[in-house]
């Protein structure tokens, strides 16, 4: 707790359910701000809702305190989501505690940042391109991206809605699987939600915690080149010595072939940017948010509050979202978009007819210097290559600590075929064990 | 967002012409007039500097989309199933909680900005 590394935006708490038996009991837990929290503001990390305070709280924070938990506080981001370093957000930068000239990752970096400073046992962020796995990779913690469809998003404050799932970070692999035991399920708040005993082949009383057993024999792991090439070569290095481990302890590898992934970055911005272009139009000033003082009539009254209200990243998206979508364009990004993520789904569909989960470096680079790629967004973009094919297929995955390179943490992610949580988190429990 | 799409068809129409016009490395340019066509429909006002910047950052950005021109026609078939339930009413927000966030309300309402 010694340094400040600007991890919450608000430290407020909400008592746990005083039942000790509950599953969380006893544990903390702190909340990115774009999760909805009762009488506690909730600001996506923007000067939009620097003053919005809910009146309802989001499932998966009734469903924390029903399990024991006590809420700490609610986490810098970048704003809206929008970001790969938290630097995006209205409220400051977050440090990382690995190295606090750097950044902690994003879009949850301040979730990441706290649980890697110790300020709080577990943290919820949420994944939309790798918002939940970047920062847990930069900071040296455990994050968890579930399946599309298998964690409530009532109260998350949409910025994609088909990409995004709230996921947790932790310390350790259990933890963040004990997290999602509790906050996994579905929620008739939420139309997307599944209840696994409907899906095939999905166990509906799986424990995520039981599975981080550390049992890697007989796993069979896939080693995609196209996830390895560009990336940093140190990262590399730390990242294939972590699967070597793996197999040490008797798991299997096989290189296999997901040339669909070369396309996925392009088609996620594309998707996301359409997305949240139509999500944030929303932001009026008029029922929530906060409004400029203009003389003009609505249309003026609504651009200047939005050009207030917003910062850099979020108008940038929002205009190439409105772009990709307007007349004459549509076709020639946003269908062909789709046609990418179909591929992308289908290329990891066929992948997994052969191989239990999928390995490769979570961030293809190190952590970047605090201000090394605010002024270049595209390059911020491309850091995304490894996480986002994950969101337009629907799947799982962790991000485990594989180890350091240069006194930087580096992270291992593991993809697994749709509902294989109980699969990612028993082979990232053996990666940990290794370690 | 509907009432300025019509009076701007024509805008977009010549957008595209240009686009096919020159095809090349500058395919995706984007000059200051779109920027500030596509900040009027997303009703975000912007002021000269961050209009040039977006103008240069857009190029390098819808550059790197011109990748996707590559992608197969592929089969988007998903097993998607509409979410139902019964029409009832159930509890939400009372009118104060609804509209306890907002900046101005009248009487119970909203108090939005002039029409026109």
């Amino acid at each position: 707790m010694a340094a400040d590394h600007n991890a919450f935006i608000t430290e407020e708490a909400i008592e746990g359910d005083d039942d000790a038996e509950g599953p969380l009991a006893g544990t903390t837990v702190a909340v990115k701000d774009n999760i909805s929290t009762e009488g506690i503001r909730t600001t996506c990390g923007s000067e939009m809702l620097a003053d919005y305070v809910p009146p309802y709280s989001a499932t998966v924070v009734d469903r924390l305190t029903d399990a024991g938990a006590t809420i700490v506080g609610k986490t810098n981001m970048d704003e809206f989501g929008m970001g790969t370093t938290t630097e995006t957000s209205a409220f400051g930068p977050t440090k990382n505690p690995a190295d606090p000239e750097r950044v902690p990752g994003g879009s949850s970096g301040g979730s990441a940042a706290a649980v890697a400073a110790g300020e709080t046992d577990v943290a919820l962020g949420s994944d939309t391109g790798g918002s939940v796995r970047c920062p847990a990779a930069f900071c040296g913690v455990v994050g968890i991206k579930p399946t599309y469809g298998l964690v409530s998003r009532y109260g998350l404050v949409a910025y994609a809605n088909s990409l995004e799932q709230i996921g947790p970070i932790a310390g350790t692999v259990e933890e963040a699987a004990a997290a999602l035991d509790v906050i996994a399920g579905p929620d008739p708040h939420d139309g997307t939600t599944r209840d696994l005993a409907d899906v095939e082949g999905a166990d509906p009383d799986a424990s995520y915690a039981a599975a981080a057993d550390g049992d890697a024999d007989g796993l069979t792991v896939g080693v995609p080149t196209e996830l390895f090439d560009g990336a940093d070569e140190r990262v590399v290095e730390t990242v294939e010595a972590a699967i070597a481990d793996l197999e040490a302890q008797g798991a299997e590898t096989i290189e296999i072939s997901l040339p669909s992934v070369e396309h996925a970055v392009q088609a996620y911005y594309v998707i996301a940017m359409a997305e949240a272009s139509s999500n944030l139009a929303r932001f009026d000033g008029v029922r929530y948010g906060n409004r400029a003082e203009s003389d003009g009539n609505w249309n003026e009254s609504f651009a200047e509050t939005r050009d207030e209200g917003f910062g850099a990243e979020v108008k940038r998206r929002i205009l190439l979202g409105t772009y990709a979508l307007s007349a004459g364009y549509h076709d020639k990004y946003y269908e062909k978009a789709q046609d990418a993520r179909a591929w992308v789904r289908q290329d990891f569909e066929d992948a997994f007819a052969d191989v239990d989960v999928i390995a490769s470096p979570t961030m293809p680079v190190l952590p970047f210097e605090l201000g090394e790629s605010l002024d270049d967004p595209l390059r911020m973009y491309l850091a995304d290559a490894n996480t986002t094919p994950v969101n337009l297929a629907n799947l799982p995955a962790i991000s485990v600590p594989a180890g350091e390179a240069d006194g930087l943490p580096v992270g291992l992610q593991l993809v697994g075929p749709k509902f294989g949580e109980e699969t990612i988190v028993r082979a990232a429990s053996a990666v940990e064990d290794a370690s | 967002m509907s009432d300025t799409s019509e009076s701007t068809g024509d805008a977009e129409r010549d957008v595209v012409d240009d686009a096919d016009s020159s095809a090349g490395s500058d395919a995706s340019a984007v000059d200051a007039e779109e920027v500030r066509h596509v900040a009027d429909l997303a009703r975000v006002r912007l002021d000269d500097d961050e209009v040039a910047e977006f103008a240069d950052q857009f190029g390098d950005i819808l550059d790197y989309f011109e990748a996707l021109d590559e992608v197969p026609e592929t089969d988007r078939e998903e097993e998607l199933v509409n979410v139902m339930r019964p029409d009832q009413v159930e509890d939400g927000l009372t009118q104060g909680e609804a509209l306890s966030n907002a900046e101005e309300t009248e009487d119970g309402f909203f108090v939005g900005p002039k029409v026109s």
